[in-house]
């Protein structure tokens, strides 16, 4: 259902999106993941015809988003950053507005408002000048006007931004409710969100992506990076070696320090190392202060990447 | 044609959701309704608009319109609405006339306004009504490109103040200064800048006559700004 393949995008100097490539196929919630600045947006604006990449292709629903551009655009819906809305109009004007321009006519109009209306829980508030609602109902117009053509893909961008805490909630019910009809790809910088709602996730930063799958894949990916991190009081050199030749154990790094030593240890993948090391403490007689896994969760990697991008782009 | 219609409705709409409509016809009938009264409407004078249309209305045209304008692209800039906007399946094309079309009815209504002139002075003269469509038209052409150039500084900014200067700046400068500065030139130069200058295109339309090389010169210039601000706005995509 989307496509996109080596696409860059370049504003003047900087690199906004670095030769990035994925599939998306029909139906279900994908979750578009990195810290802020990480060129996700961009992505999207390309995805949505808004702008061209520099260099790569994409394609929605079939169709080129720079060759086939029209055609592109009246299959996806799309709920830009910050959700841009006319204030003066009112909200179910500005649907009617949309829909027109999406070459409905009125009675499918009437249809689609009321059907939209319904499902983003618009209620009376369609009815009154979108500059006096609050930030969680403008979303909800944007949803609305996003969803009106039925399109075969939806992007939303950071759509749960700003919102309470009881309209997040909404929000992401609704957003999983839609992956069953639609190909959803929505955007955001918040880890717990994505793992909520999607079923798969790609996780991008600087520019590029770093990993994708779905949040079992994921965290099963970064396990396997996972060490395991031990104190143990004996001698160094004898540990190292022991350790060392346990079956399940890569690779070994020891620190002594007044008396106790310290063993990061990577285990080999789909290895769990712990008990190996807990029977080789014991055999010999050492003390155990402390055993744990480092760097396990999908959080760890999500937080060392966002500290990465950081340090080399300072924003 | 079905999107330009939709949007020229939406701008029209717009207009009268905002202030701005009610200053700018406030302004403008004050204006007229000022000049019409002290100049034209006087015992023995012609029973014409001419005191007005000769050079009054072009200076609040001039003036008046900018106002119009300002919004029209700046503010789908600055609020964002352009990312929703040039997402849906339209043209740049279609915005660009849409926006036009909107702006141009309403324009049409300012006009309408001033029809209670002709209207008094009927009362008390006769009005030739020849001459008044002809000083219609001749409005209609002005305001054409008063409001294209508008459109096109509107597209380049996302203030709105710094696109009602610049149309003010070049509107005031096309229809007013060409003329006297060309009376500084001699050969080629000259001929160039009194063929640009507005108020001489509009000057035969005041005086009730259509010429061709006028009308030519009104509809290529509203072609030209027209043109300009479709390149502008699709230049927005590779920045």
């Amino acid at each position: 259902m989307i496509r996109v393949e080596n696409v860059s995008k370049k504003y003047g100097p900087l690199l906004a999106v670095d030769n990035i490539s994925f599939h998306v196929e029909r139906g279900g919630v994908v979750g578009f993941l990195g810290p802020n600045g990480a060129g996700k947006s961009t992505t999207m604006k390309i995805l949505t015809c808004f702008q061209p990449a520099t260099s790569g292709s994409a394609s929605v629903a079939g169709f080129d988003v720079f060759k086939q551009s029209l055609e592109a655009r009246r299959r996806t819906g799309y709920l830009p950053e910050n959700t841009p809305l006319y204030p003066e109009m009112r909200g179910d004007e500005f649907l009617h507005f949309r829909g027109k321009l999406r070459g409905m006519q009125r009675p499918q109009r009437l249809e689609a408002i009321k059907r939209v209306t319904d499902r983003c829980w618009l209620g009376d508030f369609i009815s009154r000048p979108i500059g006096h609602l609050s930030k969680g109902m403008r979303q909800r117009v944007g949803l609305a006007d996003a969803m009106l053509h039925d399109p075969d893909v939806l992007v939303l961008d950071e759509p749960t931004i700003g919102l309470d805490p009881n309209q997040i909630r909404e929000t992401r019910s609704l957003i999983k409710e839609l992956g069953e009809r639609h190909t959803v790809l929505l955007s955001s910088h918040i880890l717990h969100e994505v793992e909520q709602t999607c079923d798969r996730t790609i996780i991008i930063a600087a520019g590029k992506i770093i990993a994708s799958g779905s949040t079992d894949e994921l965290q099963k990916q970064f396990s396997a990076h996972a060490r395991v991190i031990a104190e143990i009081k004996g001698p160094a050199d004898e540990m190292a070696a022991g350790v060392k030749a346990l079956p399940g154990v890569q690779d070994v790094e020891v620190t002594a320090s007044d008396g106790w030593v310290r063993l990061a240890v990577s285990p080999k993948p789909d290895h769990d190392v712990r008990e190996d090391l807990f029977k080789l403490a014991t055999s010999k007689g050492w003390s155990l202060r402390e055993i744990r896994l480092e760097g396990a969760t999908l959080e760890d990697f999500f937080v060392k990447v966002t500290a990465e991008q950081q340090r080399s782009h300072p924003l | 044609m079905g999107n330009i219609l939709t949007m020229a409705r939406r701008e029209l709409g717009a207009y009268f959701l905002s202030p701005i409509a009610y200053v700018v016809i406030a302004i403008f009938l004050f204006t007229s309704g000022l000049v019409f009264g002290i100049g034209a409407f006087q015992p023995g004078a012609e029973a014409s608009l001419r005191t007005l249309f000769d050079f009054w209305i072009i200076l609040i045209l001039a003036l008046v319109l900018p106002m119009l304008t300002m919004r029209l692209m700046s503010e789908e800039l600055r609020s964002g609405t352009i990312e929703t906007l040039m997402t849906a399946p339209i043209t740049e094309i279609e915005v660009v006339v849409g926006k036009f079309v909107g702006a141009m009815a309403f324009y049409g209504a300012m006009l309408a306004t001033l029809l209670i002139y002709p209207i008094i002075l009927s009362m008390y003269g006769n009005v030739d009504p020849v001459m008044l469509l002809c000083n219609y038209i001749g409005l209609l052409l002005l305001g054409g490109l008063y409001i294209t150039v508008g459109l096109f500084f509107s597209t380049c900014t996302k203030h709105q103040v710094v696109a009602i200067l610049l149309t003010a700046g070049v509107l005031a400068f096309m229809t007013f200064a060409f003329d006297p500065l060309s009376q500084l030139l001699e050969g080629w130069p000259r001929v160039i800048l009194q063929q640009l200058s507005v108020r001489t295109h509009f000057h035969d339309f005041v005086r009730g006559l259509i010429d061709l090389n006028h009308l030519a010169f009104f509809v290529t210039m509203v072609g030209l700004f027209l043109f300009l601000a479709v390149k502008r706005l699709e230049m927005r995509r590779w920045q």
